[in-house]
């Protein structure tokens, strides 16, 4: 058993589900209340977005920048000058995707309290197709010096990971998907930037899962157990800084390692753990999640299927893997 | 406080600054010189007569600010900055070298005084129209202005009409902005690399205040930003005339000498020449 308090319902069919989104709207609404440096801006997509609560709530607080993603950050990075907490949101495959050199140079470098929240991450955007199905957003993101990388697994977490990164003091991504998400937290479940959580305790093999991911791992693992595999579940919502001490801790009892994530695995959430791995305990790494290709349109749960990222195709990459690989300490 | 000094000694600093310009980069053995030396009135002028500032206390909350959106002329900001009394002149012989806080583009971390990390063209006016929003309306200090220099190779970039788009929207009034019209870049003349005229005419359009001067008028830059500052339903731009290169007749018009010299000898040969600007240079030469 693990300590982490999961909602109880998590594998009913029944599971409440809400976009991850609506917890960002809910946080940075709270973030606002108690914090009047906090100032929000938007590229025209307000409510997609959910920033149209704390638009709501602090009309004089809000900023609409229009169609330009480019000038969204490059503001934000003036307005942080200026004392403010500037949270900027837009689609990822728009910001950070058109905009990154601005948020390398102006945020990164500059070393400002930006944040940069990319909604309509991963696949399950769905019908609108690969060009707003964005995939490499964690890559870009993790790659930058001074960046925090956060990935939230449902809405209540969003919540919470809305208000840390509102008192970070540095530049931060938040990676929101936008699809109804299954809740597996509570909300007396922790969270900490920087803090990977054990969900579910196993020996026989470590699945990580970051953002939306983690979900599907949980039914992987529930499915794993009926066929005696023992999985250990790591939920990683801070892709950087990586809670090295949580995730070798598990690797080096169970000997192997799965990451999953709705995002491209080169030098994406599996590119660090593989990373992590390959220096400081080689292990046997499967990586899953999209694999050098783009999304497509259709329906969020029928390309969550057609990729394999449903926890029931999950289980059997997982089955496959531990069959045909070594634990670490047995072939190392 | 500015405002210390008469036009005559203004110039004055402005040739001193120019040759801490020329030194400079011979020290470092690269970096950009047309674009510090045409800009040298203006930013000379800024920091010693228009901008409220406290060179002991750089981020004295009542200053009015300035952001350098065209980070390639950094050498004349380090350089007014030394002569105003941010840090030591001889600091400005490690331009470029390691360690430095004098960065080859000028980074907002390494250096206290600076406002924004710049360098990558187009994002510095953004950055400070962000800073004049806050001033005029979250912030309610209506007393204070920001200040930005823009390159006009530069407004080739979508992110600088993002920014003026915003400006305008939001009639930015504390917001003034000079661009440094010297009608040169990288590849050459900026109406043959892509054309820039009707300029006036689109800061207009755009919704902006817009003044042309003589960039090397001290009076003109003077008389110009008061304006600027008296225009209260929108923001100003000021479109400064200059030529590239001023004060060394050999770089002067020359795009070419928009990058760095060829060897020592050409700083050694430009320092000769502002010493022949007759009377302007007040201090020791070797």
């Amino acid at each position: 058993m693990s300590d982490y308090p999961l909602n109880p319902d998590l594998y009913s069919d029944e599971v409440k589900k809400e976009p991850i989104r609506a917890g960002f709207g809910r946080g940075l609404k709270a973030a606002g209340e108690t914090n009047e440096a906090i100032v929000a801006l938007c590229a025209d997509l307000t409510d997609s977005t959910q920033i149209s609560v704390f638009k709501e709530a602090f009309p004089e607080r809000y900023i609409e920048m229009g169609i330009a993603e480019q000038n969204l950050v490059t503001v934000a990075s003036g307005l942080a000058r200026a004392g403010k907490i500037p949270f900027t949101s837009s689609y990822a495959a728009f910001s950070p995707g058109r905009n990154w050199e601005q948020i390398r140079t102006t945020i990164a470098l500059n070393d400002q309290p930006v944040k940069i929240i990319g909604s309509h991450a991963g696949v399950s955007v769905g019908p609108d197709g690969a060009t707003h199905q964005m995939l490499e957003d964690i890559a870009l993101m993790r790659v930058l010096p001074n960046m925090t990388v956060v990935a939230p697994g449902d809405s209540i977490e969003a919540e919470k990971a809305t208000l840390a990164i509102a008192a970070n003091g540095k530049p931060s991504y938040l990676r929101l998907a936008r699809e109804k998400t299954p809740i597996f937290s509570t909300n007396d479940s922790p969270f900490e930037i920087g803090k990977a959580y054990v969900l579910r305790q196993g020996h026989d093999v470590s699945l990580l899962g970051t953002g939306t991911m983690t979900y599907q791992l949980l039914v992987a693992a529930k499915a794993l157990e009926e066929q005696g595999v023992q999985a250990e579940v790591v939920h990683v919502p801070t892709v950087k800084p990586l809670d090295e001490e949580t995730i070798l801790e598990s690797v080096r009892k169970t000997g192997r390692a799965v990451t999953a994530e709705e995002a491209q695995i080169a030098a994406g959430f599996g590119g660090a753990i593989a990373e992590l791995l390959g220096e400081k305990l080689p292990t046997p790494l499967l990586r899953l999640g999209m694999k050098d290709h783009f999304g497509e349109s259709g329906k969020p749960d029928e390309l969550i299927k057609h990729f394999g990222l449903d926890g029931q195709a999950i289980a059997k990459d997982i089955q496959q893997f531990i069959e045909k690989v070594p634990r670490y300490h047995q072939g190392f | 406080m500015s405002g210390q000094l008469t036009i005559k000694q203004l110039e004055q600093k402005a040739a001193e600054v120019r040759r801490s310009i020329l030194i400079m980069l011979e020290a470092a053995g690269s970096g950009h010189s047309a674009g510090p030396l045409d800009l040298t009135d203006i930013v000379t002028t800024l920091y010693f007569e228009i901008m409220n500032l406290d060179p002991k206390n750089p981020e004295w909350p009542e200053r009015d600010v300035f952001f350098l959106s065209n980070g390639h002329t950094v050498p004349v900001q380090y350089a007014v900055m030394a002569h105003r009394g941010y840090f030591p002149l001889e600091e400005l012989q490690t331009l470029r070298k390691l360690g430095s806080r004098l960065q080859g583009h000028p980074e907002r971390t390494k250096l206290p005084g600076l406002e924004n990390t710049s360098g990558p063209l187009g994002c510095g006016l953004s950055q400070a129209a962000g800073y004049a929003y806050s001033l005029q309306y979250l912030d309610d200090a209506k007393h204070r202005f920001v200040y930005a220099i823009t390159g006009d190779g530069e407004l080739n970039e979508g992110n600088i009409w993002e920014a003026a788009m915003f400006a305008g929207k939001y009639k930015l009034s504390q917001l003034i902005v000079f661009v440094d019209r010297n009608n040169i870049q990288i590849d050459g003349s900026t109406e043959d690399v892509m054309p820039l005229e009707d300029l006036h005419g689109k800061w207009e359009s755009f919704g902006w205040h817009v003044q042309e001067i003589d960039g090397h008028n001290i009076e003109s830059v003077i008389d110009a930003a008061s304006m600027a500052r008296a225009i209260t339903n929108k923001p100003s731009v000021i479109i400064a005339h200059t030529i590239p290169g001023k004060g060394i007749d050999f770089m002067e018009y020359d795009y070419r000498w928009h990058g760095y010299g060829k060897s020592p000898n050409d700083y050694t040969r430009a320092l000769k020449t502002l010493r022949t600007l007759n009377g302007k240079i007040t201090g020791e030469h070797e």
